[in-house]
């Protein structure tokens, strides 16, 4: 590592430090408003903590904390991505959510979760009866007692509209680095000289979106941290595509004091999942699963919808929330050092992103930075992944099918090696095509793809016999 | 080569160009069906035997001992030669009555129909996820098609010490693919007292040079980006095996997500479609064929069920295949069976049918295997069963035209 080195001739206005979709989302929001971004990622590619693995659900905010922050946060990102989504080209399923009762405790609390429903904001949700749910969603098991309906929960894809976000930056004058990771640095005469693992970053503002890591980084630059992250894992189990027509809304439980609980959810791709769970760790890059754990989880969906007992998994994953000793957001300003910590974004990032991404630029400019809103700026499309657009493979001159499972073709994949946001792991080719995801999990198509891809990925996925 | 909608109607669409599906497309042409045609979503055709760099394929049909591809080029000339279309490079993206299949081919999307449709698309191992392994999903964890396809197709290898998991014939396939690669497996681990496949276990170490645990589980695979361990459970407790990857081979399952997205009634115990004794599925224009029946038979019993299947729809498309009147449903409650295939018997009685019900064990167990016709006991055997290993039931007297249900049942 060379400190002399600069990774960047220009003073940045802000370095947003972590890719997760909060960065993204903050790097969108403060380009477009005309500041100078540089975005800086420690692993190989964005959306690798965190954001990797969530499930996949725009919130309305129903359930959050009454008059909190991320409630705030969550509705504005959820308007906001009601108005961009359409032209990125991001899916959108607008398939309502039951939050349904199991037991005569849980039927108690339905109307307590109704008032706050409303409360909230969310004057559409509506107590329905065990016969009305079950007119909507047939296989649900006969022990549901009754539910609280919310139209507005809905499906997104949790890689592409990240991606979306971080492209509009980069194609309106933001800079990104992966494979960049802060390890320390210096505030003087009103700017941030950052140490990195490539080199030395000049920025006047700072905003930390670490994640898993963010108290660690307040701890390692501003001295302290005010929050201590508890990473929260979450294992998840998805099933045969076959099982997507099992349920129609997202089949929420009623949540205990600690976490959401368990929910059923179909996804974008056409999939149906099961999970989370909510296991305290220490470790940050933990994210195994254990058999113990999924079996509970399949029969916990199987609980609910006795058909799943047939369907095959597809897929199983685990995901790492960052959570904290308290149950808010922990946004704060550190205003003599120009540093704002987006931290214990817990498990709402997906649907408060651009929300809080709105939040952060409003404490950044609230004296006025004289940036000038960047006018029509251009508007990136999203790869086309959800089922119900039209696939690459449903269009000519795709090239071939390289996965069969999840019909990703090698225009898809190729397009996925190029650009500054290529993937340069299997796991970014994952996140951006959809490859190996499917049934098959790489049976018909790995050696294909270590083909295709070689000479792309930081780890080749399999060396030439006689260059390992 | 034409346009698939153009020129005369198609008589058969045969769903995958392996062992069984080409077999079964060419005694058609051979049994003078115009128009067949074999639809393979690889560029290539011939199925798993391409992956397959080593004998022995192709006795039962060739008389020959061949590597896995010489043998699948031979199947596709043989049918090429018998006048069927193969179409590469078209995937079936669906299926529908009719019947009616969706193409998805590089030029786009089309649907084409057929008289009848051959569902041949075979079987694939168990993945990790599937498996609901734990530990960390990292490079390097395969199952055995994958290694083979990255080995012999691309001259790649993903691991040079690996634990192999499972003791099945593929899993003995899988030993001479990393031989053939310079991959030198660290151990080999089967769950059972014995290998699945019929090896001498004692002389397993000598012949190979890799030590063979058996009684042992895979508990878990450690690691991050790459695998670092395996912990391994066996009778004297766990313990970490360091390694570098993990194979995970057999556990076959049948490639049949197409049927169960579609309108075809699936069964539970073979993870195929649910078919009568001529491998008509619950859409009786619709019939299945090969290892998608049931996991798992060699490319030379495919083939021969395929070839098989061939007749029968060559038989039902000249009208002396008679439709199914009634059926006798198959069924079992007895938890040490894991399938049975055929599922249903279709009546009245007509030739050219699955002789005997396939059964498959989940664990080695002695007794007697009992089948009643409508409760009352109609056949029984004793026996000394194991997993993976092919158990046949003769049907000859027990398809009687007034019973309903047959029952499959174990005693110890």
């Amino acid at each position: 590592m060379n400190m002399d080195r600069r990774l960047a001739e220009e003073t940045f206005d802000v370095a947003i430090i972590g890719g997760g979709v909060v960065g993204c989302a903050m790097a969108r929001r403060f380009t477009l408003e005309g500041a100078r971004v540089a975005l800086l990622e420690k692993a190989t590619d964005i959306l690798d903590g965190a954001s990797k693995a969530n499930s996949a659900i725009l919130h309305t905010g129903f359930d959050a904390p009454p008059d909190s922050l991320e409630l705030a946060c969550i509705q504005a990102g959820y308007r906001e991505y009601l108005e961009v989504h359409e032209a990125m080209g991001l899916p959108l399923e607008r398939t309502g959510a039951y939050v349904v009762a199991w037991t005569a405790e849980q039927e108690a609390a339905l109307p307590e979760i109704l008032r706050k429903a409303h409360d909230n904001g969310v004057p559409d949700a509506v107590l329905v009866d065990a016969a009305s749910l079950r007119a909507a969603e047939p296989h649900l098991s006969t022990q549901a007692r009754a539910a609280i309906h919310i139209p507005g929960e809905s499906l997104i894809d949790p890689w592409s509209a990240p991606h979306a976000y971080l492209q509009q930056a980069l194609d309106n004058g933001a800079r990104v680095f992966v494979d960049c990771e802060v390890t320390g640095g210096a505030f003087a005469d009103g700017g941030w000289s950052l140490e990195t693992s490539r080199g030395r970053l000049e920025a006047r503002h700072v905003i930390n979106c670490a994640g898993l890591y963010g108290d660690l980084l307040d701890r390692n630059l501003l001295g302290e941290s005010r929050f201590t992250i508890t990473p929260r894992k979450g294992q998840f189990v998805v099933f045969d595509k076959a099982a997507s027509t099992l349920a129609t809304a997202i089949i929420l439980p009623v949540p205990t004091a600690r976490t959401k609980g368990i929910v059923l959810f179909r996804t974008v791709f056409g999939n149906l999942a099961v999970g989370p769970t909510a296991e305290d760790q220490q470790s940050r890059t933990d994210a195994s699963t254990d058999r113990e754990t999924l079996q509970s989880l399949i029969d916990a969906g199987v609980g609910k919808i006795p058909a799943l007992a047939d369907m095959p998994v597809t897929a199983i994953y685990a995901g790492l929330r960052p959570a904290c000793e308290f149950k808010e957001y922990r946004i704060s300003e550190t205003p003599d050092r120009n540093w704002i910590t987006v931290g214990a974004i817990r498990s709402t990032g997906l649907s408060a992103a651009l929300g809080i991404a709105q939040h952060v630029f409003g404490l950044y400019n609230r004296d006025g930075k004289g940036h000038r809103p960047i006018e029509s700026p251009s508007v990136p499309q999203a790869a086309r992944l959800a089922e119900r657009f039209p696939r690459d493979w449903q269009e000519p001159d795709h090239g071939e099918i390289i996965c069969h499972c999840e019909m990703v073709t090698r225009r898809e994949i190729e397009a996925a090696l190029q650009g500054p946001l290529a993937a340069r792991s299997l796991a970014g080719l994952k996140r951006r095509t959809r490859a190996t995801m499917g049934r098959c999990q790489g049976f018909y198509c790995s050696a294909r793809l270590a083909g295709i891809t070689d000479g792309h990925f930081k780890i080749t996925l399999a060396p030439e016999v006689g260059d390992d | 080569m034409t346009d698939l909608g153009e020129g005369p109607d198609i008589d058969v669409a045969v769903i995958g160009g392996g062992p069984s599906g080409l077999a079964a497309a060419t005694e058609l042409k051979r049994r003078g069906i115009a128009r067949v045609v074999v639809l393979e979503r690889e560029p290539v055709a011939g199925g798993i035997p391409r992956h397959c760099g080593h004998p022995p394929f192709g006795w039962r049909e060739f008389r020959r001992i061949l590597t896995g591809p010489q043998y699948a080029r031979k199947l596709v000339s043989a049918a090429l030669k018998a006048g069927v279309e193969i179409r590469t490079d078209t995937s079936v993206a669906g299926i529908k009555p009719g019947p009616c299949l969706t193409l998805a081919t590089p030029e786009g999307v089309r649907d084409i129909t057929a008289s009848r449709v051959i569902y041949a698309t075979g079987v694939r191992e168990t993945p990790r996820a599937a498996r609901l392994v734990s530990g960390v999903r990292a490079r390097g964890i395969l199952n055995t098609g994958a290694l083979q396809s990255l080995v012999y197709l691309e001259g790649r290898r993903p691991f040079l010490r690996p634990l192999i998991v499972g003791t099945e014939l593929v899993s003995f396939s899988a030993i001479q693919t990393c031989r053939h690669a310079g991959i030198r497996p660290v151990a080999m681990i089967g769950e059972g007292a014995t290998t699945v496949a019929r090896w001498p276990a004692g002389l397993f170490p000598k012949l190979t040079g890799i030590p063979l645990h058996l009684q042992t589980r895979l508990v878990r695979i450690n690691g991050g980006e790459t695998v670092t361990s395996a912990t391994v459970e066996g009778p004297d407790g766990q313990r970490d095996i360091p390694c570098d990857g993990v194979l995970l081979t057999g556990a076959f399952t049948p490639e049949s997500g197409l049927g169960r997205s579609g309108h075809l009634q699936m069964d539970r115990g073979t993870g195929g479609p649910v078919v009568d004794q001529f491998g008509r599925c619950s859409d009786p224009r619709y019939y299945a064929a090969g290892n998608l029946l049931r996991p798992v038979e060699t490319a030379g019993w495919s083939w021969q069920e395929g070839r098989e299947t061939g007749l029968r729809v060559a038989r039902d498309l000249v009208g002396t295949q008679p439709p199914a009147q009634r059926q006798i449903h198959v069924v079992t409650q007895e938890p040490l069976i894991r399938l049975v295939m055929p599922q249903r018997i279709s009546l009245p009685l007509s030739p050219r049918g699955m002789e005997a019900l396939q059964v498959r064990f989940t664990a080695p167990a002695r007794g007697f295997i009992e089948v009643y016709a409508d409760g009352a006991l109609a056949w029984s055997k004793p026996v000394d069963v194991r997993p993976e290993r092919r158990f046949l039931i003769p049907l000859a007297g027990l398809t009687e035209s007034h019973t309903n249900v047959l029952e499959l049942r174990f005693t110890k």
